[in-house]
């Protein structure tokens, strides 16, 4: 067991929250280590996107801690989340749509800018340094998710697939540890997901990230996923791997509604 | 090669802008004695650089950080006393007698830099609690944000509704302080000048760098630009307060250029041209979320609202319709649910002039029209 | 000691005002989520109907306050036509920013059409008496009838609008609209036709709030509805936007904070209490003293 003695990417104790009574998410635990790629799954309502607004700092816990790298990120807003490592996308995606394409992930690298005001008033040395820099990278990571022909075009004009790409590559520009990807696929026909699949998997060979998936589509997660999580009315009822998941009763009278 | 190019735009630019403003002197130099010139052109000159920075600076808040503030003549109203009772207290302190010289010049850009300061203050002590609002919540708390501060004003001792009224201690402006005469206008057209361009080209820094990004990504969306690492409360603010500093600034330009204040013109409800809603008038006309377009939009409607007042084809016109024109208010409310009606996005959209791409932008501007032409002649044949 | 009662009465009378205007903004307010700032502005309109319809209503052997009927009656029609003209359009193309543009333009318009129109010009009217003089002495304190009527007649109202909101079909079709138009649609409420109705009572609860209005003070212009509305917007914000027992307990804490500023401190400094009450309590609880705070949706 050498796992144990690595310090987790993403750890959560007890992690909950309430709403007006109605608990919905209650006693989290996961743990993810660097490289992994783990799937969290449940059917609609089960809590999945509440756990990822908990794991980003948009929702304060009422419960348990998040731990990122060990450290706690108790009462941190989400810029701080952000800044500590944590990135994700969205369900229902949140391009900046008035905004260009190569400009969307720039914005992304802002919290890693040094510049000042005065910088960038007087376009100083600085000023164009970090600005060369910063649209270098950019294009990099546009090239990973094959946008980098878009560099100049409006990101609400991309086509849907590629929107869902672009959100990917803004993520991966605030230079995280951890990636939460919020049904990434969803609505993608078969072709467009096998492209993004591609993606997922350079990008964590790339950048040895740890990634947490939630999906909705059972054969995708069980294909990609080392391990996976279940959840359903905001509790764990297993985690294990694939085929573990795939046999065990209480996820499939979850799914079947039983 | 794309740095060469920037570095290029910047010089062409520069050079315009000084070939322009030396040209603009001479034209100064050899008009400026008597006349129209004296009497009209330059007053109204004064009156445009001040409504231009004014709308410039709104639409940093309105059109690049997508926030509505109703309070925007709350902060010009703070730079215009402030320039005022500096340039007052300076005069009384013997600082300078004449307004000519080095030292009437040093202390005339020091109020209107002391203008601007203090109302960005002003504008962080507003941001820091108002923009924990979003959308109508903001518009309100600001508006009563404008309100409380010209009511502060009013009631303060050394500046109220008299303090630089006339009749007063204070006196006319005029007499004292920077208020500036028709001949003073002329002689201190450049200093308006120049403030203008400077304050126009701050914006234009400010929009153009990680700050401009990050503005608009929260106009966008603020919760994917929380979770794109951007400390939005922060930005918001930082804004807010940037965009209060030009307020003030166009203040004390407009301290420059009157005889008197009075904290009525700066007013919510006040029904003249300096109203917050007037100046929202202009960012929506000239499209939010361009800085050339809010320059384009104050100049026209100050135009609309000279042409209104003072054009001789006014009283050419039948009565009623010149009944009309006796309150131009009506004239930019109707102007204000035509643009938004028909053409939301304003005159220029998110369009920025620039020298470098003029050849490039028109081009592509007739393509475009080419293209819908020909589309609409496609939709006529197939229909 | 009876200063402190008169300041509570005039407060109380003035809170009153505040909210029937407040109920109308709430009401516009809480079913298509605009601040409907050509609100203010419909009071002027009934203000100014009823000045030229009291003279009409006394010669017929009416009583002046008759004259309110017209009012309303005009007052519906004008807000109704700002729905249709203005806003709807605007609601289908636009975002909230252009729909707030829009309501201000609304009432920057209908003030300067009025100063335009040669009846009405920009000097103010003034009306002749609405209610019987007079009131009812306790001790030192003294009640006006005007201020009785008035007090008694914004209970009844609101009373009357929260019953109909709960209880009947047209309320819940609005409480429906309100939170769910498509929802609402395919329950098989005509939206447009709740917004419209939402509307008209609104811009008629306008026309009362100008008789009671004018009936303390008797003065028409046309720019009263501004401050007036605002401050009664400010009401509707303080109590929670698009509650009506909220638009009420908003109306009355404003009118109290301002008869008090004004009796105890000073009447210029008034308006500065106002909002800075307002901003205190947005602060503290940005939904307002009695609304409930809903997050976005991530």
């Amino acid at each position: 067991m050498a796992e144990t003695e690595r310090v987790p990417v993403l750890e959560t104790r007890k992690l909950g929250i309430s709403f007006g009574g109605l608990k919905a998410v209650n006693d989290f635990n996961i743990k993810i280590y660097q490289g992994e790629l783990v799937g969290l799954i449940g059917p609609n309502g089960a809590g999945k996107t509440t756990v990822f607004n908990l794991l980003t700092g948009v929702y304060a816990p009422t419960e348990g801690t998040v731990l990122l790298n060990g450290v706690p990120l108790n009462g941190k807003k989400t810029h701080q989340f952000v800044a500590a490592g944590v990135a994700r996308t969205f369900q229902n995606i949140r391009l900046f749509k008035q905004m260009s394409v190569i400009d969307n992930v720039r914005t992304a690298f802002t919290k890693d800018i040094r510049y000042n005001l005065f910088d960038a008033t007087f376009r100083t040395k600085k000023f164009w340094q970090t600005e060369k820099a910063i649209t270098e990278k950019a294009m990099e990571l546009l090239a990973i998710c094959h946008l980098e022909d878009k560099a100049d075009v409006l990101a609400s004009s991309l086509p849907y697939g590629q929107q869902r790409k672009l959100e990917i590559a803004r993520a991966l520009a605030t230079d995280m540890k951890l990636l939460l990807l919020d049904e990434p696929a969803a609505g993608m026909n078969p072709t467009e997901t096998a492209e993004l699949l591609e993606c997922i998997n350079t990008i964590r060979d790339r950048f040895g990230i740890a990634i947490l998936l939630i999906e909705h589509d059972m054969s995708l997660v069980m294909n990609v996923c080392e391990r996976i999580q279940v959840i359903d009315y905001g509790q764990t009822i297993a985690s294990g791997l694939p085929a573990e998941i795939a046999a065990n009763p209480k996820v499939i009278a979850a799914y079947l509604g039983q | 090669m794309k740095k060469n190019k920037t570095g290029f735009g910047y010089l062409l630019n520069t050079i315009v802008i000084i070939l322009l403003f030396t040209a603009f002197q001479i034209l100064t130099g050899v008009f400026g004695a008597e006349g129209p010139f004296k009497l009209v052109i330059v007053p109204c000159l004064w009156q445009c650089c001040y409504l231009i920075i004014l709308a410039a600076s709104l639409n940093l808040v309105l059109g690049f950080l997508g926030q509505l503030s109703l309070g925007h003549c709350g902060f010009m109203a703070i730079g215009a006393y402030t320039a005022a009772l500096l340039s007052l207290a300076c005069e009384r302190a013997g600082v300078f007698q004449e307004k000519e010289g080095a030292v009437f010049i040093l202390v005339l850009f020091g109020c209107i830099l002391a203008a601007g300061i203090l109302a960005a203050l002003v504008g962080l002590l507003v941001g820091v609690p108002a923009l924990r609002l979003k959308g109508d919540y903001l518009a309100i708390i600001t508006l009563g944000f404008g309100m409380i501060i010209v009511n502060i004003i009013n009631n303060l001792p050394f500046c109220g509704q008299d303090g630089l009224g006339q009749g007063s201690a204070a006196a006319s402006l005029y007499k004292n302080g920077l208020g500036f005469g028709s001949k003073g206008k002329v002689a201190f057209l450049w200093v308006a000048l120049l403030v203008t361009i400077v304050c126009i080209a701050l914006m234009f820094m400010f929009i153009r760098s990680k700050y401009g990004r990050a503005i608009k990504a929260i106009r966008d969306d603020e919760i994917a630009a929380s979770a794109s690492g951007i400390n939005t409360a922060y930005y918001k603010v930082f804004t807010f307060a940037y965009s209060a500093f030009f307020a003030g600034i166009a203040g004390a330009l407009y301290a420059c250029a009157n005889a008197t204040l009075s904290t009525s013109s700066f007013a919510f409800t006040n029904g003249g041209i300096l109203n917050s809603t007037f100046v929202v008038v202009m960012v929506v006309l000239g499209g939010m979320g361009s800085i050339t377009g809010s320059v384009v939009a104050a100049v026209i409607m100050f135009l609309v609202n000279y042409q209104i007042k003072n054009g001789s084809w006014v009283s050419a016109l039948p009565a009623s319709i010149q009944g009309v024109f006796e309150y131009p208010m009506l004239v930019y409310a109707i102007v204000l649910i035509v643009v938004i009606l028909f053409r939301p996005k304003g005159i220029f959209g998110t369009y920025e002039f620039s020298l470098m791409n003029l050849g490039k932008d028109m081009k592509a501007s007739l393509a475009r029209k080419r293209a819908e032409r020909a589309e609409r002649k496609g939709a006529k044949s197939h229909g | 000691m009876s200063t402190f009662f008169q300041t509570l009465i005039v407060g109380l009378r003035l809170g009153s005002i505040y909210a029937l205007i407040a109920l109308g903004y709430t009401m516009v307010y809480g079913i298509i989520r605009l601040i409907n700032f050509a609100h203010g502005d419909f009071i002027m309109v009934g203000g100014y109907t009823m000045i030229f319809t009291i003279p009409l209503a006394l010669r017929m052997g009416l009583p002046a306050w008759a004259a309110v009927l017209a009012g309303v009656v005009v007052c519906v029609l004008v807000g109704v036509g700002t729905e249709l003209i203005a806003y709807r359009p605007v609601r289908k193309t636009g975002t909230a920013m252009t729909a707030l543009i829009t309501a201000i333009a609304m009432s920057l318009f209908l003030e300067n059409l009025a100063q335009a129109i040669p009846a009405i010009g920009p000097n103010p009217k003034v009306s002749s008496q609405i209610f019987a003089s007079g009131g009812i002495n306790i001790g030192s304190v003294t009640m006006e009838y005007t201020t009785i009527i008035t007090i008694v007649i914004s209970a009844v109202v609101m009373v009357i609008l929260y019953e109909f909101t709960q209880k009947t079909r047209l309320g819940r079709a609005m409480r429906c609209v309100s939170e769910d138009k498509a929802a609402a649609t395919l329950m098989g409420i005509n939206v447009n036709h709740t917004i419209l109705l939402t509307f008209a009572i609104g811009s008629g609860l306008a026309a009362v709030a100008a008789l009671m209005y004018m009936a303390q003070y008797p003065k028409v212009y046309t720019t009263m509805g501004s401050l007036l509305g605002l401050k009664a917007f400010v009401s509707a914000v303080l109590g929670g936007i698009g509650i009506i027992p909220g638009a009420v307990l908003g109306g009355v804490v404003i009118g109290l904070v301002e008869s008090f500023t004004t009796s105890y401190i000073s009447s210029s400094m008034a308006d500065t209490f106002v909002f800075l009450i307002l901003i205190i309590v947005l602060v503290i609880k940005p939904a307002g003293i009695m609304g409930k705070n809903v997050g976005e949706k991530v």
